[in-house]
Protein backbone atom coordinates (compact mmCIF):
# COMPACT_ATOMS: atom_id res chain seq x y z
CA UNK A 1 0.00 0.00 0.00
CA UNK A 2 1.22 3.22 -1.04
CA UNK A 3 2.73 5.09 2.60
CA UNK A 4 2.56 8.75 3.64
CA UNK A 5 4.61 10.30 6.57
CA UNK A 6 3.88 12.97 8.49
CA UNK A 7 6.78 14.59 10.06
CA UNK A 8 5.65 17.55 12.87
CA UNK A 9 8.17 19.49 14.73
CA UNK A 10 5.39 21.22 16.78
CA UNK A 11 6.20 22.16 20.32
CA UNK A 12 3.31 23.61 22.34
CA UNK A 13 0.03 21.29 23.19
CA UNK A 14 -2.10 21.96 21.12
CA UNK A 15 0.27 22.91 18.29
CA UNK A 16 -0.94 24.93 15.71
CA UNK A 17 1.56 23.12 13.66
CA UNK A 18 0.38 20.07 13.93
CA UNK A 19 -3.20 21.44 13.23
CA UNK A 20 -1.75 22.17 9.83
CA UNK A 21 -0.22 18.60 9.39
CA UNK A 22 -3.41 16.53 9.89
CA UNK A 23 -4.96 19.00 7.54
CA UNK A 24 -2.33 18.26 4.93
CA UNK A 25 -2.30 14.55 5.72
CA UNK A 26 -6.60 14.57 6.12
CA UNK A 27 -6.66 16.41 2.74
CA UNK A 28 -4.04 13.84 0.71
CA UNK A 29 -5.80 10.51 2.37
CA UNK A 30 -9.06 11.86 0.55
CA UNK A 31 -7.20 11.26 -2.67
CA UNK A 32 -6.19 7.78 -2.10
CA UNK A 33 -8.57 4.97 -2.21
CA UNK A 34 -5.84 3.28 0.55
CA UNK A 35 -3.06 5.15 1.80
CA UNK A 36 -0.97 3.76 5.34
CA UNK A 37 -0.42 6.91 7.11
CA UNK A 38 2.49 7.06 10.23
CA UNK A 39 2.67 10.53 11.95
CA UNK A 40 5.97 11.45 13.59
CA UNK A 41 5.97 13.80 16.16
CA UNK A 42 9.34 14.81 16.83
CA UNK A 43 8.28 16.74 20.33
CA UNK A 44 8.06 13.18 21.90
CA UNK A 45 11.43 12.32 20.12
CA UNK A 46 13.70 15.19 21.45
CA UNK A 47 15.81 13.59 24.03
CA UNK A 48 16.70 10.36 21.50
CA UNK A 49 16.95 12.98 18.56
CA UNK A 50 19.70 14.82 21.13
CA UNK A 51 21.02 11.30 22.30
CA UNK A 52 21.30 10.40 18.31
CA UNK A 53 24.06 13.07 17.64
CA UNK A 54 26.22 12.12 20.50
CA UNK A 55 26.11 8.32 20.30
CA UNK A 56 25.69 7.54 16.58
CA UNK A 57 22.78 5.51 16.69
CA UNK A 58 19.11 5.71 16.61
CA UNK A 59 17.06 4.58 20.68
CA UNK A 60 14.11 2.46 19.20
CA UNK A 61 11.23 4.73 18.60
CA UNK A 62 13.61 6.96 16.80
CA UNK A 63 15.39 4.56 14.98
CA UNK A 64 11.32 3.17 13.85
CA UNK A 65 10.83 6.82 12.46
CA UNK A 66 13.40 6.85 10.49
CA UNK A 67 12.81 3.75 8.88
CA UNK A 68 9.85 5.13 8.15
CA UNK A 69 10.30 8.18 6.57
CA UNK A 70 12.68 6.29 4.03
CA UNK A 71 10.41 3.69 3.11
CA UNK A 72 7.78 6.47 2.59
CA UNK A 73 6.34 6.64 -0.81
CA UNK A 74 5.48 10.59 0.25
CA UNK A 75 6.29 13.14 3.14
CA UNK A 76 4.33 15.78 4.37
CA UNK A 77 6.73 18.00 6.60
CA UNK A 78 5.68 20.72 8.88
CA UNK A 79 7.96 23.34 11.38
CA UNK A 80 6.91 25.81 13.06
CA UNK A 81 9.34 28.97 12.21
CA UNK A 82 12.23 30.13 14.86
CA UNK A 83 14.51 32.73 14.14
CA UNK A 84 13.19 33.22 10.39
CA UNK A 85 13.61 29.36 9.92
CA UNK A 86 12.85 25.86 10.37
CA UNK A 87 13.20 25.30 14.08
CA UNK A 88 16.11 23.15 15.27
CA UNK A 89 14.29 20.27 16.46
CA UNK A 90 12.74 19.93 12.56
CA UNK A 91 16.44 20.20 11.52
CA UNK A 92 18.07 17.52 13.90
CA UNK A 93 15.79 14.88 12.45
CA UNK A 94 16.90 15.66 8.89
CA UNK A 95 20.29 15.54 9.94
CA UNK A 96 20.48 12.32 11.35
CA UNK A 97 18.17 10.58 8.63
CA UNK A 98 21.18 8.16 6.45
CA UNK A 99 22.54 10.19 3.29
CA UNK A 100 19.76 9.29 0.56
CA UNK A 101 17.17 8.12 2.57
CA UNK A 102 15.08 11.27 0.66
CA UNK A 103 16.44 10.63 -2.83
CA UNK A 104 13.30 11.34 -5.17
CA UNK A 105 11.11 11.56 -2.85
CA UNK A 106 7.93 13.71 -2.86
CA UNK A 107 7.65 16.07 -0.19
CA UNK A 108 5.29 18.79 0.62
CA UNK A 109 6.69 21.46 2.34
CA UNK A 110 4.90 23.64 5.66
CA UNK A 111 5.15 26.18 8.26
CA UNK A 112 3.31 28.05 10.72
CA UNK A 113 4.02 31.17 12.21
CA UNK A 114 3.08 33.64 14.47
CA UNK A 115 3.13 36.57 11.55
CA UNK A 116 2.83 36.77 7.53
CA UNK A 117 5.81 38.47 7.76
CA UNK A 118 7.81 34.65 7.84
CA UNK A 119 6.00 33.60 4.76
CA UNK A 120 8.64 33.24 2.50
CA UNK A 121 10.40 30.97 5.17
CA UNK A 122 9.30 27.86 2.51
CA UNK A 123 11.13 29.47 0.07
CA UNK A 124 14.26 30.36 1.42
CA UNK A 125 14.74 27.89 4.25
CA UNK A 126 12.72 24.57 3.61
CA UNK A 127 13.05 24.26 -0.25
CA UNK A 128 16.98 24.87 -0.51
CA UNK A 129 17.18 21.62 2.40
CA UNK A 130 15.10 19.41 0.52
CA UNK A 131 16.71 19.99 -2.73
CA UNK A 132 20.38 19.38 -1.08
CA UNK A 133 18.15 16.19 0.17
CA UNK A 134 17.38 15.20 -3.42
CA UNK A 135 13.61 15.02 -2.21
CA UNK A 136 10.93 16.28 -4.87
CA UNK A 137 9.19 19.10 -3.20
CA UNK A 138 5.82 19.84 -3.97
CA UNK A 139 5.56 22.99 -6.16
CA UNK A 140 2.91 24.71 -3.71
CA UNK A 141 4.07 24.98 0.19
CA UNK A 142 1.58 25.96 2.68
CA UNK A 143 2.50 28.46 4.68
CA UNK A 144 0.02 29.44 7.76
CA UNK A 145 0.42 32.43 10.27
CA UNK A 146 -1.67 32.53 13.15
CA UNK A 147 -3.89 34.93 11.27
CA UNK A 148 -4.28 32.19 8.62
CA UNK A 149 -6.28 29.84 10.66
CA UNK A 150 -9.16 32.72 11.66
CA UNK A 151 -9.20 33.23 7.69
CA UNK A 152 -10.77 31.75 5.02
CA UNK A 153 -8.16 30.47 1.78
CA UNK A 154 -6.19 28.15 4.37
CA UNK A 155 -8.43 25.16 3.21
CA UNK A 156 -7.83 26.10 -0.49
CA UNK A 157 -4.09 26.13 -0.16
CA UNK A 158 -4.33 22.94 1.77
CA UNK A 159 -6.33 20.92 -0.64
CA UNK A 160 -4.57 22.23 -3.91
CA UNK A 161 -0.43 21.59 -1.81
CA UNK A 162 -2.28 18.46 -1.09
CA UNK A 163 -3.09 17.21 -4.97
CA UNK A 164 -0.15 17.99 -6.02
CA UNK A 165 1.55 16.00 -3.48
CA UNK A 166 -1.27 12.71 -4.22
CA UNK A 167 -0.18 12.90 -8.31
CA UNK A 168 3.78 13.13 -7.38
CA UNK A 169 3.55 10.06 -5.59
CA UNK A 170 1.08 8.80 -8.00
CA UNK A 171 3.80 9.24 -10.25
CA UNK A 172 6.87 7.86 -8.43
CA UNK A 173 5.10 5.28 -6.51
CA UNK A 174 5.54 1.46 -7.06
CA UNK A 175 8.23 0.35 -9.31
CA UNK A 176 8.55 3.20 -11.24
CA UNK A 177 12.21 2.66 -11.30
CA UNK A 178 12.77 6.21 -12.84
CA UNK A 179 14.44 7.18 -9.46
CA UNK A 180 18.22 5.36 -9.37
CA UNK A 181 18.36 3.74 -5.46
CA UNK A 182 20.99 4.70 -3.03
CA UNK A 183 22.84 1.89 -1.52
CA UNK A 184 21.94 1.90 1.96
CA UNK A 185 23.88 -0.43 5.07
CA UNK A 186 20.74 -2.61 5.28
CA UNK A 187 20.63 -3.59 1.35
CA UNK A 188 24.26 -4.27 1.80
CA UNK A 189 23.67 -6.26 5.22
CA UNK A 190 21.24 -8.25 2.96
CA UNK A 191 23.75 -8.63 -0.14
CA UNK A 192 26.78 -7.17 0.46
CA UNK A 193 28.75 -5.95 -2.82
CA UNK A 194 31.13 -8.35 -3.83
CA UNK A 195 34.47 -7.69 -2.74
CA UNK A 196 36.08 -8.08 -6.47
CA UNK A 197 33.66 -5.38 -6.68
CA UNK A 198 35.22 -2.83 -3.83
CA UNK A 199 38.39 -3.63 -5.10
CA UNK A 200 38.00 -2.25 -8.41
CA UNK A 201 36.16 1.05 -6.96
CA UNK A 202 38.92 1.59 -4.69
CA UNK A 203 41.53 1.44 -7.65
CA UNK A 204 39.54 3.38 -10.07
CA UNK A 205 39.81 7.17 -10.61
CA UNK A 206 37.16 8.95 -8.28
CA UNK A 207 35.44 10.62 -11.90
CA UNK A 208 34.58 6.61 -12.50
CA UNK A 209 33.04 5.77 -9.66
CA UNK A 210 29.73 6.15 -8.25
CA UNK A 211 28.00 5.39 -5.46
CA UNK A 212 24.70 5.31 -7.00
CA UNK A 213 24.81 1.87 -7.61
CA UNK A 214 21.37 0.53 -8.42
CA UNK B 1 37.60 -18.91 23.35
CA UNK B 2 39.88 -15.80 24.70
CA UNK B 3 39.16 -13.26 27.00
CA UNK B 4 40.98 -9.88 27.34
CA UNK B 5 40.79 -6.19 27.03
CA UNK B 6 41.06 -2.94 24.61
CA UNK B 7 41.90 0.29 25.22
CA UNK B 8 41.99 3.58 23.18
CA UNK B 9 44.60 5.20 25.29
CA UNK B 10 42.38 7.97 25.86
CA UNK B 11 43.94 10.62 28.33
CA UNK B 12 41.02 12.01 30.37
CA UNK B 13 39.96 14.11 33.53
CA UNK B 14 38.18 12.22 36.64
CA UNK B 15 35.25 13.89 36.43
CA UNK B 16 34.65 12.21 40.58
CA UNK B 17 38.14 14.22 41.37
CA UNK B 18 38.90 16.88 38.30
CA UNK B 19 42.44 15.26 37.95
CA UNK B 20 43.62 14.90 35.08
CA UNK B 21 46.40 12.46 34.42
CA UNK B 22 49.74 13.23 32.67
CA UNK B 23 50.63 11.68 29.31
CA UNK B 24 53.39 9.78 31.02
CA UNK B 25 51.40 8.38 33.90
CA UNK B 26 48.59 7.29 31.40
CA UNK B 27 51.18 5.25 28.94
CA UNK B 28 52.53 3.68 32.34
CA UNK B 29 48.98 2.91 33.34
CA UNK B 30 48.53 1.08 29.80
CA UNK B 31 51.46 -1.29 30.60
CA UNK B 32 50.48 -1.87 34.49
CA UNK B 33 46.48 -2.60 33.17
CA UNK B 34 48.38 -5.58 30.36
CA UNK B 35 50.69 -6.64 33.30
CA UNK B 36 48.10 -7.25 35.78
CA UNK B 37 45.73 -8.25 32.64
CA UNK B 38 47.92 -11.47 32.59
CA UNK B 39 48.14 -12.01 36.16
CA UNK B 40 44.56 -12.00 36.40
CA UNK B 41 44.84 -15.00 33.86
CA UNK B 42 43.53 -12.98 30.55
CA UNK B 43 44.28 -14.08 26.96
CA UNK B 44 44.36 -10.67 24.98
CA UNK B 45 44.97 -7.37 25.65
CA UNK B 46 44.90 -4.89 23.01
CA UNK B 47 45.97 -1.30 22.34
CA UNK B 48 44.71 1.76 20.18
CA UNK B 49 46.04 3.87 17.73
CA UNK B 50 45.34 7.61 17.87
CA UNK B 51 47.35 10.76 16.42
CA UNK B 52 45.66 13.84 18.13
CA UNK B 53 45.14 14.94 22.33
CA UNK B 54 43.55 13.57 24.58
CA UNK B 55 44.77 10.00 23.13
CA UNK B 56 48.13 9.46 24.16
CA UNK B 57 48.15 5.65 21.80
CA UNK B 58 50.43 6.94 18.44
CA UNK B 59 52.55 4.56 18.35
CA UNK B 60 51.61 0.94 18.97
CA UNK B 61 54.33 -1.25 18.33
CA UNK B 62 56.11 0.64 20.67
CA UNK B 63 54.26 -0.30 23.60
CA UNK B 64 53.14 -3.62 22.75
CA UNK B 65 56.86 -4.44 22.33
CA UNK B 66 57.20 -3.27 25.94
CA UNK B 67 54.75 -4.96 27.53
CA UNK B 68 55.59 -8.19 25.47
CA UNK B 69 58.93 -7.75 27.34
CA UNK B 70 57.60 -7.48 30.59
CA UNK B 71 54.85 -10.39 29.63
CA UNK B 72 54.98 -14.43 29.33
CA UNK B 73 51.63 -15.45 27.78
CA UNK B 74 49.57 -12.86 26.96
CA UNK B 75 48.77 -11.38 23.08
CA UNK B 76 49.44 -8.28 22.42
CA UNK B 77 46.75 -6.81 20.10
CA UNK B 78 45.18 -3.75 18.59
CA UNK B 79 42.17 -1.81 18.53
CA UNK B 80 42.80 -0.78 16.16
CA UNK B 81 45.89 -0.39 14.01
CA UNK B 82 45.05 2.44 11.05
CA UNK B 83 45.09 0.91 7.64
CA UNK B 84 43.60 3.86 6.05
CA UNK B 85 46.02 6.61 7.22
CA UNK B 86 49.19 4.47 8.29
CA UNK B 87 50.96 3.57 5.23
CA UNK B 88 50.59 -0.63 4.50
CA UNK B 89 54.50 -0.52 4.03
CA UNK B 90 55.19 0.69 7.59
CA UNK B 91 52.31 -1.81 8.95
CA UNK B 92 54.33 -4.56 7.30
CA UNK B 93 57.42 -3.81 8.90
CA UNK B 94 56.67 -2.84 12.07
CA UNK B 95 54.19 -5.55 12.89
CA UNK B 96 56.77 -7.98 11.27
CA UNK B 97 59.21 -6.84 13.50
CA UNK B 98 57.14 -7.55 16.52
CA UNK B 99 56.20 -10.88 15.66
CA UNK B 100 59.79 -12.26 15.75
CA UNK B 101 60.56 -9.76 19.01
CA UNK B 102 57.48 -11.70 20.47
CA UNK B 103 57.64 -15.00 19.14
CA UNK B 104 54.34 -14.33 17.26
CA UNK B 105 52.41 -13.69 20.90
CA UNK B 106 50.74 -10.97 18.70
CA UNK B 107 47.92 -10.25 16.09
CA UNK B 108 46.25 -7.05 14.87
CA UNK B 109 42.59 -5.43 14.22
CA UNK B 110 42.66 -3.20 11.81
CA UNK B 111 40.33 -0.15 11.89
CA UNK B 112 39.81 3.03 9.49
CA UNK B 113 39.94 5.58 12.47
CA UNK B 114 36.53 8.35 12.74
CA UNK B 115 38.55 11.37 13.20
CA UNK B 116 38.18 13.55 10.36
CA UNK B 117 41.30 15.88 10.49
CA UNK B 118 43.47 13.35 11.29
CA UNK B 119 42.86 12.19 7.35
CA UNK B 120 44.52 14.87 5.95
CA UNK B 121 47.52 15.18 8.47
CA UNK B 122 48.44 11.95 6.60
CA UNK B 123 47.72 13.20 3.17
CA UNK B 124 44.11 11.47 3.13
CA UNK B 125 40.87 12.08 2.86
CA UNK B 126 38.37 10.37 4.81
CA UNK B 127 35.89 10.38 2.54
CA UNK B 128 38.07 7.59 0.67
CA UNK B 129 37.75 5.47 4.19
CA UNK B 130 36.58 2.45 2.78
CA UNK B 131 38.56 2.21 -0.47
CA UNK B 132 41.69 3.38 2.03
CA UNK B 133 41.01 0.14 3.93
CA UNK B 134 40.28 -2.06 0.86
CA UNK B 135 43.64 -0.75 -1.46
CA UNK B 136 46.06 -1.06 1.34
CA UNK B 137 45.35 -4.12 2.77
CA UNK B 138 45.23 -5.84 -0.34
CA UNK B 139 48.84 -4.62 -0.47
CA UNK B 140 49.80 -5.12 3.31
CA UNK B 141 48.52 -9.00 2.70
CA UNK B 142 50.78 -9.31 -0.44
CA UNK B 143 54.07 -8.14 1.67
CA UNK B 144 53.75 -10.39 3.89
CA UNK B 145 53.17 -13.23 1.82
CA UNK B 146 55.11 -12.33 -1.27
CA UNK B 147 59.08 -12.06 -1.13
CA UNK B 148 58.88 -9.70 -3.82
CA UNK B 149 56.38 -7.03 -4.53
CA UNK B 150 55.52 -4.90 -7.54
CA UNK B 151 53.07 -3.11 -6.90
CA UNK B 152 50.68 0.16 -8.26
CA UNK B 153 47.66 1.21 -6.61
CA UNK B 154 46.00 5.08 -6.44
CA UNK B 155 46.55 6.09 -2.61
CA UNK B 156 50.70 5.50 -2.66
CA UNK B 157 53.64 5.48 -4.56
CA UNK B 158 54.10 2.73 -6.65
CA UNK B 159 56.68 -0.15 -5.64
CA UNK B 160 58.95 -2.15 -7.68
CA UNK B 161 61.31 -5.01 -6.70
CA UNK B 162 59.71 -4.36 -3.05
CA UNK B 163 60.52 -6.80 -0.37
CA UNK B 164 59.49 -6.01 3.36
CA UNK B 165 61.62 -6.93 5.91
CA UNK B 166 61.99 -8.97 8.02
CA UNK B 167 59.84 -11.54 6.68
CA UNK B 168 57.16 -13.81 8.58
CA UNK B 169 58.52 -15.56 11.99
CA UNK B 170 58.13 -19.03 10.47
CA UNK B 171 56.62 -18.30 7.14
CA UNK B 172 53.15 -17.25 8.85
CA UNK B 173 52.14 -13.76 8.90
CA UNK B 174 50.39 -12.28 11.52
CA UNK B 175 46.69 -13.46 11.87
CA UNK B 176 44.55 -10.24 10.98
CA UNK B 177 41.36 -9.23 12.29
CA UNK B 178 38.73 -6.48 10.50
CA UNK B 179 37.43 -4.27 13.09
CA UNK B 180 34.24 -2.35 12.38
CA UNK B 181 31.17 -0.32 14.07
CA UNK B 182 28.54 -0.22 11.36
CA UNK B 183 30.26 -0.51 8.00
CA UNK B 184 29.24 -4.04 5.29
CA UNK B 185 32.31 -3.31 3.10
CA UNK B 186 34.34 -4.39 6.16
CA UNK B 187 33.17 -7.20 7.35
CA UNK B 188 32.83 -8.54 3.22
CA UNK B 189 36.56 -7.82 3.27
CA UNK B 190 37.39 -9.71 6.50
CA UNK B 191 35.36 -12.47 4.68
CA UNK B 192 36.92 -12.59 1.46
CA UNK B 193 40.37 -12.84 3.45
CA UNK B 194 39.31 -15.06 5.51
CA UNK B 195 40.41 -13.66 8.12
CA UNK B 196 38.88 -12.55 11.77
CA UNK B 197 36.10 -10.28 12.01
CA UNK B 198 35.54 -7.85 15.14
CA UNK B 199 32.46 -6.55 16.00
CA UNK B 200 33.38 -3.52 18.58
CA UNK B 201 29.25 -3.03 19.43
CA UNK B 202 30.01 -0.99 22.80
CA UNK B 203 28.52 1.59 20.90
CA UNK B 204 25.28 0.33 19.05
CA UNK B 205 22.48 -1.93 19.31
CA UNK B 206 22.60 -5.46 19.43
CA UNK B 207 20.66 -5.84 16.62
CA UNK B 208 23.21 -4.09 14.19
CA UNK B 209 25.93 -6.69 15.35
CA UNK B 210 24.01 -9.34 14.25
CA UNK B 211 23.41 -8.20 11.03
CA UNK B 212 27.17 -7.64 10.68
CA UNK B 213 28.25 -10.56 12.32
CA UNK B 214 25.19 -12.29 10.13
CA UNK B 215 26.64 -10.72 6.93
CA UNK B 216 30.28 -11.73 7.73
CA UNK B 217 29.65 -15.46 8.55
CA UNK B 218 27.57 -15.69 5.51
CA UNK B 219 30.24 -14.64 2.89
CA UNK B 220 32.64 -16.36 4.89
CA UNK B 221 31.24 -19.60 4.05
CA UNK B 222 30.55 -17.73 0.14
CA UNK B 223 34.36 -17.20 -0.31
CA UNK B 224 35.22 -20.86 0.69
CA UNK B 225 37.29 -20.79 3.93
CA UNK B 226 34.90 -23.03 6.03
CA UNK B 227 31.03 -23.13 7.03
CA UNK B 228 29.75 -19.90 8.73
CA UNK B 229 29.74 -21.43 12.20
CA UNK B 230 33.51 -21.63 11.67
CA UNK B 231 34.18 -18.07 10.58
CA UNK B 232 36.32 -16.25 13.38
CA UNK B 233 34.28 -13.46 15.20
CA UNK B 234 35.18 -10.92 18.14
CA UNK B 235 33.01 -9.12 19.92
CA UNK B 236 34.10 -5.63 21.97
CA UNK B 237 32.28 -5.57 25.61
CA UNK B 238 31.91 -2.71 28.19
CA UNK B 239 31.21 -3.04 31.73
CA UNK B 240 31.34 -1.77 35.37
CA UNK B 241 31.61 -4.09 38.19
CA UNK B 242 31.32 -4.53 41.84
CA UNK B 243 29.75 -6.97 44.02
CA UNK B 244 26.45 -4.93 44.95
CA UNK B 245 25.04 -3.90 41.57
CA UNK B 246 23.88 -0.64 43.28
CA UNK B 247 27.06 0.45 44.37
CA UNK B 248 28.48 0.00 40.50
CA UNK B 249 25.64 2.05 39.36
CA UNK B 250 26.33 4.71 41.97
CA UNK B 251 29.79 4.96 41.41
CA UNK B 252 29.66 4.27 37.39
CA UNK B 253 27.51 7.24 36.43
CA UNK B 254 29.50 10.33 37.19
CA UNK B 255 32.28 8.25 34.61
CA UNK B 256 29.26 7.32 32.40
CA UNK B 257 27.53 11.14 32.47
CA UNK B 258 30.64 12.92 31.56
CA UNK B 259 32.01 10.06 29.34
CA UNK B 260 33.66 11.85 26.21
CA UNK B 261 31.71 9.57 23.50
CA UNK B 262 28.39 8.72 24.95
CA UNK B 263 28.19 11.28 28.24
CA UNK B 264 25.72 14.17 28.58
CA UNK B 265 23.68 12.29 26.25
CA UNK B 266 21.03 9.17 26.92
CA UNK B 267 21.20 7.87 30.57
CA UNK B 268 22.99 4.96 31.68
CA UNK B 269 20.00 2.96 32.22
CA UNK B 270 18.86 3.57 28.47
CA UNK B 271 22.38 3.47 26.81
CA UNK B 272 22.87 -0.37 28.91
CA UNK B 273 19.24 -1.04 27.72
CA UNK B 274 20.43 -0.31 23.59
CA UNK B 275 24.18 -1.77 24.01
CA UNK B 276 26.30 -4.10 25.79
CA UNK B 277 27.13 -1.82 28.24
CA UNK B 278 26.60 -3.55 31.88
CA UNK B 279 27.13 -2.17 35.08
CA UNK B 280 26.21 -4.37 37.62
CA UNK B 281 26.98 -7.09 39.63
CA UNK B 282 29.58 -9.96 38.42
CA UNK B 283 26.46 -12.35 38.35
CA UNK B 284 24.92 -9.93 35.87
CA UNK B 285 28.33 -8.90 33.95
CA UNK B 286 28.50 -13.16 33.33
CA UNK B 287 24.74 -13.69 32.25
CA UNK B 288 24.95 -10.40 29.61
CA UNK B 289 28.32 -11.42 28.32
CA UNK B 290 26.83 -15.17 27.69
CA UNK B 291 24.25 -13.93 26.15
CA UNK B 292 25.92 -12.52 23.34
CA UNK B 293 26.02 -15.73 21.67
CA UNK B 294 22.33 -15.59 21.26
CA UNK B 295 23.01 -12.98 17.91
CA UNK B 296 26.12 -13.91 17.33
CA UNK B 297 26.68 -17.49 17.77
CA UNK B 298 29.33 -19.13 19.02
CA UNK B 299 32.44 -17.16 18.94
CA UNK B 300 36.04 -16.60 19.30
CA UNK B 301 37.00 -13.58 21.06
CA UNK B 302 35.87 -11.48 23.84
CA UNK B 303 37.36 -7.85 25.01
CA UNK B 304 36.33 -5.64 26.85
CA UNK B 305 37.24 -1.69 27.47
CA UNK B 306 37.70 -1.10 30.88
CA UNK B 307 40.10 1.83 31.22
CA UNK B 308 38.23 4.91 30.08
CA UNK B 309 36.25 7.89 31.26
CA UNK B 310 38.91 8.67 33.84
CA UNK B 311 38.52 6.21 35.43
CA UNK B 312 41.57 5.93 37.67
CA UNK B 313 43.87 3.46 37.38
CA UNK B 314 43.03 1.77 40.98
CA UNK B 315 39.77 1.24 39.59
CA UNK B 316 40.80 -0.15 36.33
CA UNK B 317 42.84 -3.03 38.73
CA UNK B 318 40.13 -3.46 40.41
CA UNK B 319 37.66 -4.21 37.89
CA UNK B 320 40.50 -6.58 36.58
CA UNK B 321 40.90 -8.48 39.78
CA UNK B 322 37.02 -8.79 39.46
CA UNK B 323 36.83 -9.87 36.17
CA UNK B 324 40.08 -12.37 36.78
CA UNK B 325 37.29 -13.95 39.10
CA UNK B 326 34.54 -14.10 36.81
CA UNK B 327 36.78 -15.75 34.32
CA UNK B 328 36.52 -19.46 35.36
CA UNK B 329 33.11 -18.93 35.03
CA UNK B 330 32.97 -17.25 31.69
CA UNK B 331 35.02 -20.21 30.38
CA UNK B 332 32.55 -22.88 31.72
CA UNK B 333 30.01 -21.19 30.08
CA UNK B 334 31.05 -20.20 26.80
CA UNK B 335 32.37 -24.17 26.38
CA UNK B 336 29.29 -25.16 27.46
CA UNK B 337 27.33 -26.62 23.90
CA UNK B 338 30.16 -25.30 22.07
CA UNK B 339 30.03 -27.52 19.00
CA UNK B 340 33.38 -29.10 18.20
CA UNK B 341 33.63 -28.11 14.95
CA UNK B 342 33.90 -24.28 16.42
CA UNK B 343 37.35 -23.29 15.85
CA UNK B 344 39.29 -21.70 18.27
CA UNK B 345 40.60 -17.82 17.44
CA UNK B 346 44.00 -18.42 15.67
CA UNK B 347 47.10 -18.41 17.46
CA UNK B 348 50.80 -18.07 16.06
CA UNK B 349 51.59 -22.05 17.11
CA UNK B 350 48.06 -22.97 15.17
CA UNK B 351 48.91 -20.77 11.83
CA UNK B 352 52.20 -22.88 12.11
CA UNK B 353 50.89 -25.91 12.56
CA UNK B 354 48.15 -25.42 9.70
CA UNK B 355 50.72 -24.69 7.76
CA UNK B 356 52.31 -28.02 7.74
CA UNK B 357 55.37 -26.39 10.69
CA UNK B 358 58.06 -23.67 10.80
CA UNK B 359 59.55 -22.30 7.59
CA UNK B 360 62.80 -19.77 7.85
CA UNK B 361 62.14 -17.51 5.00
CA UNK B 362 64.49 -14.92 5.62
CA UNK B 363 65.52 -13.46 2.08
CA UNK B 364 69.28 -13.52 1.75
CA UNK B 365 70.71 -10.78 -0.29
CA UNK B 366 72.50 -11.13 -3.52
CA UNK B 367 75.86 -9.70 -3.16
CA UNK B 368 76.25 -7.44 -6.28
CA UNK B 369 79.94 -7.86 -6.49
CA UNK B 370 81.19 -11.33 -5.84
CA UNK B 371 77.17 -12.80 -7.02
CA UNK B 372 77.34 -14.88 -3.62
CA UNK B 373 74.80 -14.37 -1.19
CA UNK B 374 75.60 -14.10 3.10
CA UNK B 375 74.07 -18.26 2.91
CA UNK B 376 76.56 -19.11 0.23
CA UNK B 377 79.45 -18.05 2.19
CA UNK B 378 78.58 -19.66 5.47
CA UNK B 379 78.28 -22.92 3.90
CA UNK B 380 81.87 -22.35 1.89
Amino acid sequence: MTSLVVVSAGLSNPSSTWLLADRLATATVETFEELDVTYVELRGLAHQLTDRLLTGFPAPELAAAEQAVRKADGLIVVTPVFSASYSGLFKIFFDVLEAGALDGTPVLLAATAGTARHSLVIEHALRPLFAYLHAVAVPTGVFAATSDFAGTDLGSRVLRAAGELAVLMGKTGGSSGAVAERRHVDADLAAATPFEQLLRQAGAPSSARTDLTA
Amino acid sequence: MQFGIFTVGDVTTDPTTGRTPSEHERIKAQVEIAKKAEEVGLDVVAVGQHHNPPFVASSPTTTMAYIAAQTERIILSTSTTLITTTDPVRIAEDYGTLQHLTDGRMDLMLGRGNTGPVYPWFGKDIREGINLAVENYALLHRLWREDVVDWQGRFRTPLQSFTATPRPLDGVPPFVWHGSIRSPEVAEQAAYYGDGFFSNHIFWPASHTRQMVALYRRRFEHYGHGTADQAIVGLGGQFFMRRNSQDAVAEFRRYFDNAPVYGHGPSLEDFAAQTPLTVGSPQEVLERTLAFREYVGDYQRQLFLIDHAGLPLKTVLEQLDLLGELLPDLRAGFAEGRPAHVPDAPTHASLVAAAGGPHDTTLHAVDDVTGTTDRDEVSA
